[in-house]
This record gives C-alpha cells, structure tokens and sequence, in this order.
C-alpha cells in the first residue's frame, strides 16, 4: 500500500542520517563543537537543548543553509555536500523552519509549487498540483484548502501547509523545529498522529522542542546539546523529565515550583466589558470581564491572535479600548496614559520584549531606569545622578541574577533569558499592585524560566494581583489561581486551577463550549 | 470654453495623451517587476536619460530607429546590472544607492550631449503606423490606432507583464522573492538571480522609456525626461504594483497632460497661469497616491536586500 501514496517518489522510503564531527563557529561563538547526530530510517528522533544549544545551527547545516567549518554528513553510508536549499531538497531532506516559510500573499497551491518545474514548462500550471495535495492531505491527514490564500490560514493549518510542501517534494527525511510552539493541545495530538504514521511507513524524523513530554510521548531517542556540544544521546523509553533537564541545563532543575497557598485579597484589576480593535481593524477583544485579586495569579490561555495581546495592551494603556472600562486599585483608568496607570501601580512585561520592552541600542542601566530616570534620587532638577543610579541598579542585576558583562554593555547583546529578567527586575522593583505579564518565558531558557516563575510566585505572595498572559499549557498550570480561556476575542470560561485539564482547556482554545460533562 | 468640447479638439487630445503616456509607461511597468521582487530602482530617470541619448545619437549618425531601440535597451541592461550590483551584491540601502543612479544618468547624458552633439538636432521618430480597418472608424480610429509602433509596444507589454507574474513559474518566484525571499530560498529559488533579471529587464525598459520619448519628440536636451522617471516609479505605487493598474496611472498622467497642453494650445489657460498648470499632472497624481497607496500593500521585501541566514 506504501507505494501507492503520493509524494513518495521512486526512491522508496526513508533514509539513514549521520552527522559526525561537526564544527560552526559565528565571530565569538562556537555554536557546533564537533556534534555528532544521527537519524535511522522510520525512527522519529528529537534535538533537545535550551536557546543557543545549536541545534538551529545544526539543522540549517543540515538544510544547506550553513557551511559546517568541519565534519562530515552521510547519507545512507555515503557521504554528501549539502551546498544549498536546492541540494537538500534533492537528497530528500525536508524541513519546517520554526517561522514558516511561506508567502502569505500566494495561495497555498501556489506556495507548494514555488520553485518546481511545471508540466506545462514556462506556464504555470496549478491543477495538478492542487490534486496531489489533495492526494497528501487525504494520506496524511493534513486537512488543507489548495485554494487558499496563506495568510487566511490559522496557525495549525499553515504548518500543515509546510508538511504537504516537504511531502510534495519526495522528502524522506523531515526536520521539524519546534513544531508544536504554536499548536493548541489538540493540534499537537493531530500533528503527533501524522508524524507517527510517516514514521510508520519508514520516514525519517527529528524533533526539535523543549517541551519535555511532548519530546518523551513523539520520540524514539532523544539527543541533547548544550553550548554547542553534544551532551548524549539517550533512548525514550529509559528517560525522564528531571533526567532531560539536567541534561540541557547541566544542573538540578525546580520543573515544578511550589504554589503555597496565600490568602487573596481585595480586587486590584477589574475589567468591565471591554472592547478594542486590533491592529487591522477588527474587534479583537469583544467585550472581556475579568477581576483579578491581590495575591492571585489570573492566566489567559488562548491561542495567539485571539485577543490576548490587545486585551493585554489595553490595560497597560497602550491601546484604547472602544467600550468597557479598566479599573487599578479601585480607580477607572479606562482614559488614562501609561503613566498615570504605573502611578496607581500597575507593572507591564510585554509580549515583544525588544520592541516594547527594552531598547536595544541602550545600555542595561539605562533600560533599568526607563521609568524612573527623572524622579528623585536619581534626578534632581534635571539632573541625573550617576552614582546614585548605578548603586541601584548593581542591585536590581545582583537581585535578579541579570548576567551581564557590565551595566554599560548594550542590552540588546544579552540572552533572551537575561534581557527578560532585566524587565522583571525594572516592573517588579517598585512592588507593583497589579502585574500584567504577557509571555513572560517565551523564548527563555530553562534556567531562566524557573527563575521567572519564582520571582512571579514570589510576588503573588507579596499579594500583587497578575493577569499572566501565555500559550504555554504548563507554564499556566505550573502558577495560575484560575484561567480564563480566550477565543475570538471573548473569553470561553474561567475554571479553578483545580478544575482544570489540559482536554478541556484544549477544547476551550479551539472554540468548543464544553456541554456540562 | 466651448471649444475645447469639439470632435476634433477631444481626438487629439485623447491621441496626444496615449502618446504622451508611454515612455511612463516603458519605466513603469519595467519598474513593477524589480518592485514585485523586493527592489526599489530609484535610477529609472536616469537610465531613460541615458537611453534617450542612446536612441537619439544613434537615430542622428544614420544608424536607424530600430538600431537607436537596440542601444537604448542595451544602455538599459548595462545600468541594470550596475544597478542589481550595488542592491543585490552589495546589499546597497536602494532610496540612496537610486539617487546617486540617477544623478549619474543627468550628469553623463549631458556630458556625452555636450561633447558629441552640441546644438539639438531635430531626429525623425517612427512614423505613424495606421493599424489597417481600426483606425478608419471614426473617432476612435483617429484616437487609438493611428499611432507609431512606439506607442503601440508600450501598451502590449502591459498585458504580457500580468501574464508574466500571474500565469508563469518566473512570476511567481518573482512574486515570492519579494514577499518572503527567505521562503523562496529554502525552497531553492535563486532570490539573487530573480532580483537581478528582474532588475535588468526594469531597466532595459526604462532605457526603451528614454528612447520612446526622444524619438516621440525628435529631440534630445539636457534632462529631457524632466522627472518622468520619478514619476514612473511613483505609478507603480499607485497601480498598486500590478501592470493594469500602474497603465491606469499612466494613462491619467498623459491625459492630464494632454488636456492641460491643450487648454494652453486653445489659450483657454492665459500664458501668465501656464507655468502653474503645468504641475496639475504632479499634483493630481501626490493626490492619487495618497488616497490610494493606503489601501494597499507593497511587496513585504521592498527595498530589503537579503542574506541568508540573517
């Protein structure tokens, strides 16, 4: 029956992998120090390791985006140049980058298409292509609309788009960078299904996350890199979570902190039926009620794009809301600019940390004292004072474990997980009433993502009332008080912690009003 | 007023439009293709200058019409590859690296008219090519085909560029690489290649521009095109960065100064105001494209050179 799927050329499947030796080395960095990888036929085997592991670096080697500095790649026993895209393509080796690489003005027939030969030469010639994706949606489960212009396509349906591409191009091999980053739970059930059956039928996996069951419920072996080596490689069927996180951290792990309990207080948040547009116009939060109590920690869950991030920027005052009203610690700020919203004690960690968290070309002081650099003591008649600003923040970098070479290296040189605790350590430093932090922990390393989660339990202890923001099931669970489920702009359903679960949280997300089970 | 509104005032005005409407039209569909991929040619008036000189020293040392065409083109390739260099290769920022085209363009076509020409010498262009049956109708025979092939030409290429970007495989890398080039190359599209041809075929048709227009008004001078390669890259703006659409701009830019250039003719317009309603064209059309530039969406990788793996 194998043979008569699509998109499996006459090569028939699946190919042996091995990558020995590697070596890359980026001006100041060694991102691969003499990896060695290696993928069997029909086996689905993950890359694990934290930001700046190198296993972005060692995929784009693999995919011909990279030149190794040193190593050697086999297939099948032979050993091969993957000079480019094109030579990757051709030995069969496909890949979903973790930004899909799709053009979202074109079609998703057209998409597929980009690049091949059509049967009708110089002509485009878009039927046949739209009935082989057919052809792959139906044999992998891949439920995809040809016609469809990509930028209408959900998330999920958009990363289906990228299999069919590989698939459409005989791929034997298929890399997958972070795929489920994006995915609402069910959507990574789908998409776990459609691996296994290619797997199945002889397809060559790897895996890149880090989300730790995920890797122990999809993978065969497991390898883990940290600062560009290899640490081992390790069969799923012996591992474990704890195991696996002192693998990629090199050192014990809290995965799961502690959530004492503490004694609620009154309402610090309260939003009455508020309304916003989103950034193309549309209503994007169709009118949310939400309170969120001192020493609670309120978690939005949702898909990205359902509203989340606009809702989020309408409290911190970054966006007007066209209905409801927004209310601090008792007072309406519905109308009120970001300041006077801090002034009442309100604290923000956005979700785009670059781009409106931290400025890049300043320096870490300076970005620790964007809101407090002309108020006294650190200014005095429009004069900074230098001396003063500098002891306070040694203090705020030595009391969040900021690692940074000095406090006039530039901001945008640190790590992600650094730059994210100097904004915790600038929001959290005046104990703010109310903490509206969106995304706290993405594209943060482990190490640090711990250490964020304490810092976030640490202030619902000291009764700040948060509404976190995130799309990560387990960061949710691991602190929130209670969740409330966005879709479309509305809010689905708030549910204790208590009561949660991952099932009906997941229905929540995909829009589905659970019917009193 | 009243005389304006006659039979015969109207076909010839709507005549000299089209005609007036072409070399914008050579410069801005050509320029449509290298926008289409991602790179914004800033130069087009100077590579129309260049090619005007071509065709027109050409066209006066006896070398034929078709010959000055096939100079003016070539200038144009030239220009194109030089111009992809700095934008492609050397990743140049294209609002400045155009400009500095540009001025080039003015600067040569003047220096080599100075030297090698001197005075200006009137040059006969492409007689006028009645197409057989159409252009004995009346009214629009006079209006549409009793033109030179020049005029002709322009308007064929507008059909065959749509065909080009929407219905072939070139077109649709060209469309990729200047929305997402990083997803044509991993897909193994050459983003270089596409941006290169695209911006050699844009320029060779600016170069065809320049030629058009010299052997239209048989002359050449020092900044003959006067901005229209400006202008051209503004069409493509406002035909939203699709052939029919950059040809609608064209045509309403010809027209307006056809009729305005009538207006002048038929002294309705007294000589003190000429001067002012000679920018009526510049005017109307900063009017067009603010209303309709915001309605619309460049390609996402205009003016942004690429890198892999940056």
């Amino acid at each position: 029956m194998a043979e008569t799927l699509p998109g499996t050329g006459g090569r028939g499947h699946g190919l042996d992998l091995a990558m020995r030796g590697i070596v890359k080395r980026f001006p100041g960095v060694l991102a691969n120090d003499h990896v060695d990888f290696d993928v069997r036929r029909g086996e689905i085997h993950t890359l694990l390791g934290e930001n700046g592991a190198g296993k972005s670096t060692l995929m784009k080697i693999l995919y011909g985006l990279y030149r190794p500095d040193a190593g050697e790649i086999r297939i099948d026993g032979e050993p091969v140049q993957i000079d480019s895209p094109r030579r990757a393509i051709e030995l069969g080796i496909g890949m979903i980058h973790q930004h899909f690489m799709l053009v979202p003005t074109l079609t998703v027939a057209e998409n597929v298409a980009l690049g091949l030969a059509s049967p009708k030469g110089p002509l485009l010639d878009l039927a046949p292509v739209a009935r082989r994706i057919e052809e792959l949606s139906e044999a992998y489960g891949l439920r995809v609309d040809p016609g469809a212009m990509v930028w209408q396509l959900s998330v999920g349906e958009q990363q289906r788009v990228e299999i069919i591409k590989a698939l459409y191009r005989d791929a034997e091999l298929l890399a997958l960078d972070e795929p489920t980053a994006v995915l609402t739970p069910q959507e990574v059930e789908d998409l776990f299904v459609t691996l296994r059956a290619m797997a199945a039928e002889g397809h060559s996996l790897i895996f890149i996350s880090h989300k730790l069951h995920e890797v122990l419920d999809i993978s065969d072996r497991i390898t883990v890199l940290r600062n560009g080596r290899l640490v081992g490689t390790v069969s799923s069927a012996d591992a474990t979570k704890a195991g696996l996180a002192r693998m990629m951290v090199g050192r014990e792990v809290v995965l799961e902190q502690v959530r004492a309990p503490v004694e609620v207080g009154p309402p610090r948040l309260e939003i009455f039926d508020v309304r916003a547009r989103g950034d193309r116009g549309t209503e994007a939060v169709r009118g949310v009620s939400l309170q969120v109590r001192a020493g609670e920690i309120l978690a939005i869950a949702g898909v990205s794009g359902n509203g989340q991030r606009e809702l989020a920027e309408v409290v911190a005052g970054l966006r007007e809301a066209t209905g409801g009203r927004v209310l601090i610690d008792g007072s309406d700020v519905t109308g009120a600019d970001p300041g006077q919203r801090r002034a009442l004690g309100l604290a923000y960690i956005p979700e785009e940390r670059m781009r409106d968290g931290a400025i890049g070309q300043f320096t870490v002081a300076e970005n620790l004292m964007l809101h407090d650099f002309d108020r006294p003591p650190f200014a005095r008649h429009g004069f900074l004072d230098f001396a003063e600003i500098e002891r306070h923040c040694r203090r705020l970098v030595a009391d969040f474990d900021v690692k940074t070479p000095s406090l006039d290296t530039t901001m945008k040189s640190l790590s992600g997980g650094n730059i994210q605790k100097a904004i915790l350590a600038r929001e959290l430093s005046a104990n703010p009433k109310v903490l509206v932090a969106s995304q706290p922990t993405r594209g943060v390393d482990i190490g640090a993502t711990e250490y964020i989660h304490r810092r976030l339990l640490d202030q619902r202890a000291r009764g700040t009332a948060t509404l976190l923001i995130s799309e990560d099931l387990d960061e949710i669970l691991a602190l929130a008080d209670r969740i409330a489920v966005m879709y479309e702009g509305e809010v689905m359903d708030v549910v204790d912690r208590a009561d949660a679960d991952v099932g009906r949280l997941g229905l929540l997300m995909a829009g589905v009003r659970d019917s009193g089970t | 007023m009243g005389e304006f509104f006659t039979s015969a005032v109207l076909v010839s005005t709507v005549a000299s439009g089209l005609r007036l409407s072409t070399s914008y039209l050579f410069a801005a569909v050509g320029e449509t293709f290298g926008q289409r991929s991602g790179v914004l040619n800033l130069g087009v008036d100077g590579i129309m200058l260049l090619g005007a000189f071509g065709a027109y020293y050409t066209v006066l040392n006896g070398g034929g019409l078709w010959l000055g065409m096939v100079v003016a083109i070539t200038v144009g390739l030239v220009m194109g590859l030089a111009m992809a260099f700095t934008s492609v290769t050397l990743q140049a920022e294209q609002g400045i690296s155009g400009i500095g085209f540009y001025l080039f363009g003015l600067g040569l076509s003047d220096l080599l008219f100075q030297k090698l020409v001197g005075t200006p010498l009137p040059i006969r262009g492409f007689p006028e090519l009645r197409i057989p049956f159409l252009a004995d109708l009346p009214v629009v025979g006079e209006m549409l085909f009793s033109h030179s092939i020049v005029v002709y030409a322009a308007f064929l290429l507008v059909p065959v560029a749509a065909f080009v970007l929407n219905r072939t495989t070139l077109g649709l890398k060209i469309r990729s690489v200047g929305e997402n080039p990083e997803a044509a190359d991993t897909l193994g599209v050459s983003v270089a290649g596409v941006r290169y041809l695209t911006v050699m075929t844009g320029s060779a048709l600016a170069g065809l521009g320049g030629a058009a227009l010299a052997t239209e008004l048989g002359i050449f001078q020092q900044n003959l095109t006067a901005g229209q390669g400006f202008i051209a890259v503004a069409l493509v703006y406002f035909g939203a960065w699709r052939p029919v659409g950059v040809m609608a701009g064209s045509l309403l830019y010809g027209l307006v100064a056809s009729v305005v250039l009538q207006l002048k003719t038929l002294g309705i317009i007294p000589r003190s105001a000429s001067e002012l309603a000679a920018m009526l064209p510049a005017v109307l059309t900063i009017l067009a494209l603010v209303v309709a530039v915001q309605r619309e969406r460049q390609p996402a990788a205009l003016t942004k050179p690429y890198e892999r793996g940056a």
